[in-house]
């Protein structure tokens, strides 16, 4: 089923007075994956801040189900599960404290269902550590254990998800990622590693030609 | 514009980013002295710049009080986003389905709890130390109650407007200043008012009309000076 | 009402048109009516029965703190307009405006000092309208310095918007309350201006100066605006045909 969730139209973006892209037409709808890729600073990171709604695009425009995005930013909010760079996580508070925040800010979700994600990922022993007191590797898995919440929202934007992640943790994301897809919701994600698993949904939008 | 005004969830939220707020907080209470530390300082220098001439210090006392405590807001609000522009919490925000200035206007009240209210806890007895009467200090309590939460909301968006600025520190106090003024001539007016023996409820009427002002339309400004940093 | 012209003034070809066209007869507006105000009311005016000659340079200041203001709340407005209507030439209105308004608050200001040597005895006194034209003077360097401070050109310009709205909201409130600290601490209060009754004679050229000095300020911002807009669409053909006439040279 490909309805067209997610669709952009003559989208350019221009940064310091350097144009990244422009004239992007693009469409993503249920049960697809896509892979931005492209070489450094060819505006993949651009690309996904903006269709996540922290970026205004310099020309063109993005429609949610058909429609311009405007009154429905909100709408869109609520289906959109976005990770960056940074992922929101404080040092300070422990993975349980910093999950339970940041699903509060969409679907919420119980403590159960936290503790479930988090042994997911393989944190368990660690909930209620301070999260600087963990490795990098570990605080980005805090970061993903949203990804395996119940009701998790349908489009994930994700930028740079394998990073720090060693061989295992990257199969199971891989995994993970997949089974969303199949399930009806869609990815849309950047990477330099080399997808080992990809569901029928998949496919890949090559910038910075 | 969908604003999800009615729903519980809201409050929820807004509980719990402050609840969040005051666990970060008290993690790491050494931050909070500091606003403490430096007003008092401040008002310290004063008496040995221009003399501690009893009389003087009285008269120039709600004066004093009120720049310094101006200059300790400012200095707590420069970090106020800070770590969380730095480590992604803004953009979450941002993305997120709540309304963004409800969102903001809950981590501005986390922050006054925080750093204003002790400052103004702390006024008294620094008042005292500049000569003012005892029987003044009730109504000092009250400018700074209702100035103080107006000088961090107006704070607050020019922190957000600087956050991802480096040296953002200095453009905010550029920023801001100027708009602290009208505050400060209300706040140090009621109390000479006080001091002269005049009546000082229309002037705390009006400081509580301002705070009413602030909070409604600061959190737009904050919102919108948060939107610009984060999609830099 | 017809809202054409506002909707093509989000193109910057447009603009650019248009505004050459008015740029000659405006230049040409503020130059009779500066002459003629100037050598009015420096020369021609009668003197004043209290403050003598000194009483001229309210030609310069006058007009000078009206511009001032009123380039505040023009820089507002465009925030809005930008901010609202996503419109580049207003980002572009209120980045080229600020420095022009600091100038007018900085001259009203020197103006203010060189009045008021003769009339208190003091190059300073914190009178309400020197201090809260000072204040003004405060929250252009405010812009200004926002928007030097952000290197994105779309951030930067939306910031400066958020922050001259911000400052509007603010002038009446800094207006009100300067005024009101100033009869408190000094309850014979000087004003600058008498505002009781003025000759003809007086007011006349004071209102040619204005005229005149809102007409400089449109030439000069005009001129600020067309190179920004060629700056900033550099890359467009009808800019490169444009450098290439104005500088006979291929560019």
């Amino acid at each position: 089923m490909t309805d067209v969730f997610l669709q952009t139209r003559g989208l350019t973006c221009e940064r310091d007075w350097r144009v990244l892209f422009s004239g992007l037409d693009l469409q993503i709808g249920r049960g697809q994956m896509l892979q931005v890729s492209g070489p450094n600073g060819s505006g993949k990171t651009s690309l996904l801040r903006l269709l996540a709604g922290l970026m205004q695009p310099t020309e063109g425009e993005i429609l949610y189900q058909g429609q311009a995005l405007g009154r429905q930013r909100h709408e869109l909010a609520r289906h959109t599960l976005w990770i960056g760079h940074a992922a929101g996580i404080k040092g300070l508070l422990t993975p349980e404290e910093n999950l339970a925040w940041l699903t509060a800010l969409q679907h919420g979700a119980s403590d159960e269902a936290i503790t479930t994600a988090l042994h997911a990922v393989g944190l368990q022993g660690f909930e209620d550590v301070p999260c600087h007191t963990l490795s990098a590797g570990q605080q980005r898995r805090v970061g993903l254990a949203r990804l395996y919440l119940p009701q998790a929202p349908a489009l994930w934007i994700l930028d740079e998800p394998f990073t720090a992640l060693d061989k295992k943790a990257v199969a199971q994301l891989e995994q993970h990622l997949a089974d969303h897809c199949e399930q009806g919701g869609m990815v849309i994600f950047t990477t330099h590693h080399e997808l080992q698993q990809r569901p029928a949904g998949f496919f890949e939008l090559e910038l910075g030609q | 514009m969908n604003w999800n005004w009615g729903s519980k969830r809201m409050g929820k939220v807004f509980f719990l980013l402050l609840v969040r707020e005051a666990r970060l907080m008290f993690r790491r209470p050494g931050e909070l002295v500091n606003p403490l530390v430096f007003f008092a300082i401040v008002i310290s220098l004063f008496p040995l710049a221009v003399g501690p001439e009893s009389q003087l210090l009285r008269t120039l006392s709600p004066g004093l009080v009120w720049v310094a405590a101006l200059l300790a807001v400012l200095l707590s609000l420069d970090g106020l986003f800070r770590s969380d522009f730095e480590d992604g919490s803004l953009e979450q925000w941002v993305v997120s389905p709540h309304p963004l200035g409800v969102l903001v206007l809950a981590k501005v009240l986390a922050h006054w709890l925080f750093s204003g209210l002790p400052l103004v806890l702390l006024s008294p007895v620094l008042a005292l130390m500049l000569g003012l009467p005892t029987d003044h200090i009730p109504v000092l309590l009250v400018s700074l109650l209702l100035g103080t939460p107006i000088l961090s909301l107006l704070g607050a968006v020019g922190a957000a407007l600087t956050v991802g600025l480096k040296r953002g520190g200095i453009l905010l106090t550029l920023l801001i200043l100027p708009l602290y003024i009208p505050v400060l001539i209300l706040g140090s007016g009621v109390l000479q008012a006080a001091l002269q023996g005049l009546p000082t409820l229309g002037f705390l009427l009006w400081m509580g009309s301002m705070l009413m002002l602030a909070i409604t339309l600061t959190p737009l400004a904050i919102a919108a000076g948060i939107k610009i940093s984060v999609g830099e | 009402m017809n809202w054409t012209w506002f909707h093509r003034l989000g193109s910057p070809k447009w603009f650019y048109g248009i505004s050459g066209r008015w740029l000659p007869l405006l230049s040409v507006a503020a130059v009779l009516l500066l002459a003629a105000g100037l050598v009015w009311g420096l020369a021609i005016a009668p003197a004043d029965y209290q403050q003598g000659n000194s009483f001229r340079i309210m030609y310069i200041h006058v007009p000078a703190a009206f511009l001032a203001q009123s380039i505040y709340v023009s820089m507002a407005i465009c925030g809005l307009v930008g901010l609202v209507w996503k419109m580049k030439i207003a980002d572009v209105a209120l980045q080229q405006s600020a420095p022009i308004g600091a100038w007018m608050a900085f001259i009203a200001l020197l103006t203010g000092a060189i009045w008021g040597k003769p009339t208190w005895g003091a190059y300073w006194v914190w009178d309400a309208r020197l201090t809260a034209m000072l204040i003004l003077l405060f929250l252009y360097f405010g812009i200004i310095a926002l928007g030097q401070a952000i290197s994105n050109r779309d951030s930067a310009a939306r910031a400066c918007a958020v922050l001259a709205v911000v400052g509007v909201v603010n002038i009446p409130i800094i207006k009100y309350s300067v005024e009101w600290w100033n009869t408190l601490h000094q309850p014979a209060s000087f004003t600058l201006t008498e505002k009781p009754s003025m000759p003809a004679s007086m007011w006349i050229p004071l209102l040619l100066m204005v005229l005149g000095f809102y007409c400089f300020y449109a030439v000069v911002l005009l001129m600020r605006m067309r190179l920004e807009i060629l700056r900033r669409e550099s890359r467009t053909s009808w800019v490169r045909a444009e450098v290439t006439q104005l500088t006979g040279r291929k560019s």
